[in-house]
Parts: C-alpha cells; sequence; structure tokens
C-alpha cells in the first residue's frame, strides 16, 4: 500500500507523547512522596534482623493452641457472611436507585450517590472504633463494620454492573406495560445476577480477610486472639493463628473462585 | 375499509425531541382497526418515533392521539400501563432477556396484567401458563420452551418476542423493522406470523419496513414518511412500484438502494 494513503498521525501520537509523559510523571509522584514522607531505605534493611528474629521464635508453633483457635475462627466467619449479607441486601435497593439507566431523575440519582460515596470514605478501622463505643466490645461491632463497609462496596460494583446492561429487554417489559419494580425483576435481575453472586463472594473474601484485623480493636473474632498472643510476646500461639487464618483465607478463596467460574 | 372502526388517530401531532430535532411534524392519521399498515420512509424520516407515540413510550408535544377512541397523551401510572398492556411491540433487535428461558420472556409479556408481588414471585396462574404455550404454539416454538434464548437463532428470537407480545392480548401490534435483523427466508417465516395475528385474531398491525416488495405483499395500506411529515398514504390497490421514487425523490441516492438502507 502507499504510505501517502494512510491517514498522518499527530505528533502526539506518533512519539506516544502520553505513554511516555504519563510514565514519567508516575515515576516523579513516586520519588516526590517517598521523599515526603521520608521514607527511609536503610532502616528499613537495618530492622530487617528483626523481622527474622520474630520469624524464628513463630517457627516453632504451639500446636495445642489449635483447639482454643478454632471457635474463634469460626465466629470471624461468621461475622463475615453476616455483615456481608446484610450489606449486600440494603445495597440492592441502593445500586438500583444509583443506575443511570433505571433513574432518569438526576437528583435523585445524585443524592443517592452523595449517601454511597461519603459512605465508601469511612475507613473500615474507623467505623469498627465507631461500633465498638456504640455497641461494646464483641462480634457485633464486627458485624456491623462490616455490614456498612460491604454496603459501600457492593452498591458501587452493583449499579456499575447495571449500567452495562442490555437496555432492549427494558424498553420491551415498559412497553408491555410492566412497572418499575417489574422492569427491575424481568429485565434486569436475570442479566446481573451472575455477577452480583461473584461480587458477593468477591466481598465476602475481603472481609473474612478484613474481619482478622478488626478484632484487633475490639470488634470480636480470631483477631481479639491475634491481639493477645502478640502482646503477651506468645510468638509460638501467633504462628498458629497466622497459619489458621492463612488456611481460611485460601479454601474460601479457592471455593469462592470455583464457584465464581461456574457462573460463568 | 372506511366503515370499520377508528383504531388510532392523529390529530396534527408533532413531536420535537429536547434537542430540537424535529421527530413528527403535522400528522394527520387514521388507522382502522384489523388493518395492516406498513410505514416506510428513509433512516431518520420518523417511522419509530410515529411507532413510540402510540403506545408512549415517547411522549408528543404537540396535538392530539386517541386510542380506541380514548385520547391517550395525558395518561399517567396505571393509566398508562393498561394503555401500554393493550399494545403489542416487537423490535428490531428482539429485546429479549438471552439469560432467561423462552418460558420466563414469554410469561413476562403478561406481567402488566398482575399485582407487583405476584409477578415478581412467579405466582403466573395455570391459565396464563396455558397462554403461553398457545401463544408459543402460535408461532411454532413451543419445543423451545425451556431453552435459553442466546441459544436461539434470530428468526426464533423474533417469532418468541411476538409470542411475548401476544401474552397481553393485544388490540394493536407495532413492529418496529421486524424483519431488519433477519436474512430474507427468517424475514418471510416472521411476516407471515404478523399476517396470521392480523387475519386470524384481528389484531392491527402497524409496521415500520425497509423493503418495499415485502411492505407490497404483506400490507394492506403504506404509509409514507419523509423529514418527520406524512408524504404518502395508500390503500395497497392504488400503490404502484413508482411511487416510491417520490418518497425518496429528494435523496439522489434514491431508487432501490435508498429503499433497503
Ligand atoms: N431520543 C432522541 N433524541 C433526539 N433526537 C432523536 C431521538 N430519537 C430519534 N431522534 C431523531 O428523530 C428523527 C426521527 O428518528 P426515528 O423516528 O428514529 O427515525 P426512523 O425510525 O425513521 O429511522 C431522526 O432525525 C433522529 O435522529
Ligand atoms: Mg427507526
Amino acid at each position: 500500500m502507499d504510505k501517502d494513503l494512510l491517514p498522518k498521525r499527530s505528533f502526539a501520537q506518533k512519539y506516544h507523547v502520553r505513554g511516555i509523559g504519563g510514565t514519567i510523571l508516575f515515576f516523579f509522584l513516586l520519588w516526590g512522596s517517598a521523599v515526603m514522607t521520608g521514607v527511609n531505605w536503610g532502616d528499613f534493611f537495618t530492622n530487617l534482623d528483626q523481622f527474622f528474629d520474630l520469624l524464628s521464635r513463630m517457627a516453632h508453633p504451639a500446636w495445642d493452641y489449635t483447639n482454643i483457635v478454632i471457635q474463634p475462627i469460626i465466629e470471624t466467619i461468621q461475622m463475615a457472611l453476616i455483615g456481608t449479607t446484610i450489606g449486600t441486601l440494603i445495597a440492592i435497593p441502593f445500586s438500583v436507585l444509583a443506575a443511570r439507566n433505571l433513574v432518569k431523575n438526576p437528583i435523585v440519582r445524585g443524592i443517592i450517590r452523595f449517601i454511597l460515596n461519603l459512605v465508601r470514605t469511612l475507613p473500615d478501622l474507623l467505623l469498627a472504633a465507631l461500633f465498638v463505643a456504640v455497641v461494646g466490645i464483641g462480634s457485633t461491632a464486627g458485624v456491623w463494620t462490616l455490614a456498612v463497609f460491604s454496603f459501600g462496596m457492593i452498591s458501587k460494583l452493583f449499579y456499575e454492573t447495571i449500567e452495562t446492561i442490555d437496555d432492549g429487554p427494558l424498553e420491551a417489559l415498559r412497553a408491555a406495560g410492566a412497572n418499575n419494580v417489574q422492569v427491575v425483576v424481568f429485565a434486569v435481575i436475570p442479566q446481573v445476577l451472575n455477577s452480583f453472586v461473584s461480587y458477593f463472594l468477591y466481598t465476602f473474601e475481603i472481609n473474612v480477610r478484613a474481619s482478622t484485623v478488626l478484632g484487633y480493636l475490639g470488634a470480636g473474632g480470631i483477631g481479639v486472639y491475634l491481639q493477645r498472643s502478640l502482646s503477651s510476646f506468645r510468638y509460638d500461639q501467633t504462628a498458629v493463628i497466622v497459619i489458621a487464618i492463612l488456611l481460611v483465607v485460601i479454601v474460601i478463596d479457592a471455593v469462592s473462585n470455583k464457584l465464581r467460574e461456574r457462573l460463568q | 375499509m372506511n366503515d370499520r372502526p377508528v383504531m388510532i388517530e392523529f390529530d396534527n401531532v408533532q413531536k420535537v425531541y429536547p434537542n430540537g430535532t424535529v421527530g413528527l411534524k403535522d400528522i394527520d392519521l387514521k388507522i382502522y382497526e384489523g388493518e395492516f399498515v406498513a410505514v416506510v420512509g428513509l433512516s431518520g424520516a420518523g417511522k419509530s418515533t410515529l411507532l413510540r407515540a402510540i403506545n408512549r413510550m415517547h411522549d408528543v408535544t404537540g396535538g392530539d392521539l386517541k386510542v380506541d377512541g380514548q385520547s391517550i397523551v395525558g395518561y399517567k401510572g396505571k393509566e398508562l400501563r393498561n394503555l401500554r398492556r393493550s399494545i403489542g411491540m416487537i423490535f428490531q433487535d428482539f429485546n429479549l432477556v438471552n439469560r432467561s428461558s423462552v418460558r420466563r420472556n414469554v410469561l413476562s409479556g403478561r406481567v402488566g396484567y398482575y399485582p407487583t408481588w405476584k409477578s415478581s414471585l412467579d405466582l403466573f396462574s395455570s391459565e396464563d401458563k396455558k397462554r403461553a404455550l398457545d401463544s408459543l404454539n402460535r408461532v411454532n416454538m413451543t419445543e423451545k420452551l425451556y431453552t435459553r434464548v442466546d441459544e436461539l437463532s434470530g428468526g426464533q428470537q423474533q417469532r418468541v418476542a411476538i409470542a411475548r407480545a401476544l401474552m397481553q392480548d393485544p388490540k394493536i401490534m407495532l413492529a418496529d423493522e421486524p424483519i431488519a435483523s433477519l436474512d430474507p427466508l427468517t424475514a418471510t417465516a416472521v411476516m407471515d406470523d404478523l399476517l396470521s395475528l392480523n387475519k386470524d385474531l384481528g389484531i392491527t398491525v402497524l409496521a415500520n419496513l425497509h423493503s418495499v416488495p415485502l411492505a407490497m405483499k404483506y400490507a394492506d395500506r403504506i404509509v409514507g414518511l419523509r423529514a418527520g411529515q406524512l408524504v404518502y398514504d395508500k390503500p395497497i390497490a392504488e400503490v404502484s412500484q413508482d411511487d416510491f421514487e417520490g418518497i425518496y425523490s429528494e435523496n439522489e441516492a434514491v431508487k432501490e438502494g435508498a429503499l433497503n438502507g
């Protein structure tokens, strides 16, 4: 083909100005952040021996501690499951109201999205501290923390999924005289159900991990034991807890991956 | 023809879209009960707008529009849903839920007759389940009852869409380019189905068609639109192929090509 016949690339396209510029900017920001936050690479490496010391003390797990750990581990999983479920149930109506293709009224949508953004800015540790203060130490605080956290995350994932669906069936249902709820039930849900289940499982996974940390603040579950063992320097017990958490996370990961594959 | 009752009446109907585009201009048109009317015109002429004014999927911005003697332009809420329920619609892209079964898609055509909670829980009456079978039978799709829609061919999907619309027990069937996505053979099958609803069930059919030969083969009457205006309206007996050069005359690319475009 004659080269002259091809459309001309602009200067920016020809020399990949955006790609190269973006990369340079990225490294510049990275370097700038390191300087400004005072990351001391020297400290990191000189303290590495302390890390190895801890590791070597953890190398002899107190296996008899296993029995004690099982109950709080189960509690952690239960907290995650209940919290994720509550959060998801509340997220469903909110995500419907936040979806551009379902709610044409920009004011309603704007208010709903504002609430969702607000919820997502709350760090989960802050939530946990808040709930511990309100409902007291224990797994109830953990459940509510995870519920609010899941609500924020899931509603965003859900409404973005809803916005990608094919609008044709919605039009057909409306033209058949369906009301809004019927349109959602018959035309929206069948199109998003698989993604919803898969996001639920994904959030559940994250919550199992998160709830181990929440225990630190007194929000119940295995985290309480983790904190206790660390503060009493019983690293052999810490080892058992870490191994147990690892196992649970791997199993849940595997199970939910399998389930999500099935849904494809 | 004119001794039949009027089913749809456009009275000086105007439609201007919010962005200023003129969709329909000064439309006066009467469609009689039991007619099969083909609407022809170039892409962008306002055919889809005309159809969607009838079931108020689009609101008109001027004039009056009556369906079965009732002015519909002010309908809201339940009244509007009941109007839509009495008018079936099929689309170029079928607009079925691909992930659902044929059965659920067809039953969904009936939800206008159910309260929200009952339909949401899939509590369809046995009468309506039988109605679903009858509708599918009418378009020869009964054996696909439990098949997922995305496993069907385009022609089969359009026939399922017709069955869904039949569930509404409609007086009127609007078909917006029902065969534009189909090959000629399946297109004929779908047109035959529409014709049988018209002749056997007495449903008034209004179909946007690109193909003039098919319009001449199936319709009782052809109306033509250009730039939102009604520029042609003749019963089939008076239609001649040459007329269509008239409808598209302002465009150079006219003749056969434009009619299929
Ligand atoms: N939602 C809309 N907003 C603005 N203009 C529209 C909209 N829908 C259609 N139009 C315009 O109205 C005119 C008629 O469109 P349409 O009824 O779809 O024509 P046809 O179905 O004959 O191709 C076209 O110019 C089109 O661009
Ligand atoms: Mg159109």
